[in-house]
């Protein structure tokens, strides 16, 4: 943490990040030399992404400078994006699906079910910093309703029921020996 | 009661590997390719016209027309784009047909390519559909490899790269402008028609944007003929369609019919019928689809029949909804996801679908009175007529239909409805 050892927030520009992994300049810099460089923003944010898990504030000044497009674009467009997240999450990221198909096979009760065992609302990360909580639009799986996905691994027709065994077993595969 | 199936763009599912070239190729794959690049660019054109097939994402407009209009363009660069941003809820047709049979979908789009003179294409795939953006990537690979994209396919001097392009989870990128500015690196916030994206689309140049399924539907169409494929489904809609059913029935899936088959021969043949419960309604096309009541539900899929009933087929999503549930839930959960997916350029979308919910909220509290009624229903109609794209314009869809189908439920959310039955 550095300089920063006072701070616990885990959302501040206060906290020190590394710098973006070569490959990931290079591929900038291969775009930013390209026939249309602003076309490959949101290619360039999926690879930050991937790599930091969200992405994070100085970072996103960087792909700006590197990519020579102003900043409120760069801003712009991963705020707009809602697969673009711009605080860090979880360990494990829950994403229940609200499509019509899942709503009417019970996707509000597995939701329940998940605040309840957790006691955090949509959008928040448990004090751990272990589980987030999404809710997502339609995944195409309808005909595996009702499904969430954790980490981005399918789980089909959930109940209510099977909500704490699920998550008791993600906790315990992280227990210490 | 299985001839209510056609497989005509499903026919290889499941016999063949979709990672695999040669199987596509055992199976009579690319033959239409070399067909159609024996042909001149305006007889192609030609036979899509003659098919009548019209598009498969929603709007339903003709491809050939289409086709010919970026044909006739002049402009040296033009585009070519595979709308696979599926994103309406309760569709899982274009994921099938990228992940079962992908190579159909690149052979009709290299078709479509030489008929209207694109040298450069693009497979928009939404960012949650890994295993498509997988299968199409590898597929894309497996066809240059082979001479069937690239440069000179099949020694014809025509020139086609295909790049596939990851949205980043936005509902309103599906709707083609919309899309392009994505493609293009700015947020997804829609634009005014006209110009339409056929003389001024992708990067401001004639485009050819169509849906997974009317490129699917392309090499049938070279194969065998634009007049025998015509002669699959209605006097308004010709050849098949693909139906994602699901929601509470027996047997969801995917099933390919021939248009003029009813709802309600969807659900009870392949469907094996609903659940024990009973159909209280049926969303037709997804979220933006209209809520039909069981009695509705012997009306044909075909486009004529829904635009003379006021509606639209959509996609052709089937959501059966039981009646475990209240009409207004479903309805609640409608608004609900397009109030979060509204990109927020346009006031009436924005804002209209904002209070259209608050409103919606004193009926499902059972406090409604008659001016909310009519303020509900006269906001409705601003939202339809002045959104400027399709995601405004078909958010109250779902409202409207319930509000017409099935009054009571709104009634007994009324206040003074409540007072007079007391």
């Amino acid at each position: 943490m550095g300089n920063n050892e006072n701070c616990q927030c885990t959302n501040c520009d206060m906290q020190e990040i590394a710098p973006l992994p070569s490959e990931i300049i290079e591929f900038i810099d291969v775009c930013a030399k390209g026939e249309r460089p602003e076309s490959q923003l949101i290619a360039i944010l999926h690879k930050v992404q991937l790599h930091y898990g969200y992405l994070p504030r100085p970072i996103l000044d960087d792909v700006a400078q590197l990519l020579q497009v102003p900043t409120s674009v760069v801003s712009g467009v991963s705020s707009f994006y809602h697969f673009f997240r711009l605080t860090p999450k979880g360990k494990y990221s829950i994403s229940v699906c609200m499509g019509t198909a899942c709503f009417v096979k019970g996707a509000d009760k597995i939701l329940e079910a998940i605040q309840s065992e957790l006691g955090i609302e949509i959008g928040e990360t448990t004090g751990d910093g272990f589980f987030t909580l999404e809710q997502s639009r339609c995944l195409g799986v309808c005909a595996l309703a009702p499904v969430m996905t954790i980490n981005g691994k399918v789980y089909s027709q959930v109940t209510p029921t099977r909500i704490p065994e699920i998550l008791s077993q993600l906790r315990n595969d992280n227990m210490p020996e | 009661m299985e001839q209510i199936e056609y497989k005509l763009l499903t026919r290889r599912f499941d016999i063949i590997d979709a990672l695999s070239i040669d199987d596509y190729i055992a199976q009579g794959g690319y033959t239409a390719l070399a067909a159609a690049m024996k042909m001149k660019p305006e007889e192609i054109v030609e036979e899509v016209k003659l098919s009548g097939l019209r598009g498969r994402g929603g709007a339903a407009f003709p491809v050939g027309l289409k086709m010919d209009s970026v044909r006739k363009a002049d402009s040296e660069v033009k585009y070519l784009i595979c709308n696979a941003d599926e994103g309406e809820p309760g569709n899982f047709k274009d994921r099938y047909l990228m992940e079962k049979d992908p190579h159909q979908v690149l052979e009709g789009m290299i078709i479509c390519s030489a008929a209207v003179g694109a040298h450069k294409g693009y497979i928009f795939i939404r960012g949650e559909y890994t295993r498509s953006i997988y299968i199409m990537s590898s597929a894309v690979q497996a066809a240059l490899e082979k001479g069937f994209l690239g440069k000179n396919i099949l020694g014809t001097g025509h020139d086609f790269e295909i790049e596939i392009y990851t949205g980043a989870g936005s509902y309103v990128c599906g709707e083609e402008f919309a899309l392009m500015l994505c493609i293009e690196g700015n947020p997804a916030r829609s634009t005014y028609k006209p110009p339409f994206p056929t003389t001024e689309g992708l990067f401001g140049k004639p485009t050819q944007i169509n849906n997974v399924e009317s490129f699917a539907n392309i090499p049938s169409i070279i194969s065998m003929t634009g007049a025998e494929y015509s002669k699959i489904g209605t006097k308004d809609s010709k050849g098949t369609k693909l139906v994602s059913l699901c929601g509470n029935v027996v047997k969801k899936g995917l099933y390919e019919v021939p248009f003029g088959v009813s709802i309600r021969d969807v659900i009870d043949g392949p469907g094996g019928g609903p659940l024990q419960d009973g159909i209280l309604m049926v969303q037709i096309g997804g979220a933006s689809g209209p809520c039909l009541p069981p009695d509705m539900l012997d009306i044909p899929l075909d486009y004529k029949t829904f635009a003379d009933q006021g509606l639209s087929l959509g996609s052709g999503a089937i959501i059966v909804i039981d009646r475990r549930f209240g009409v207004l839930d479903i309805v609640r959960n409608t608004l609900k996801f397009f109030k979060h997916e509204s990109c927020g350029k346009c006031t009436p979308c924005r804002e209209g679908i904002y209070h259209l919910l608050i409103l919606f909220d004193k009926f499902i509290l059972g406090q409604a009175e008659q001016k909310d009624l009519d303020t509900m229903m006269q906001l409705i109609e601003t939202v339809e007529q002045t959104s400027i794209c399709g995601l405004g314009q078909a958010a109250p869809t779902a409202l409207k239909t319930t509000l017409h189908y099935f009054p009571q439920a709104y009634m007994s959310g009324m206040r003074t409805n409540r007072s007079r039955v007391i």
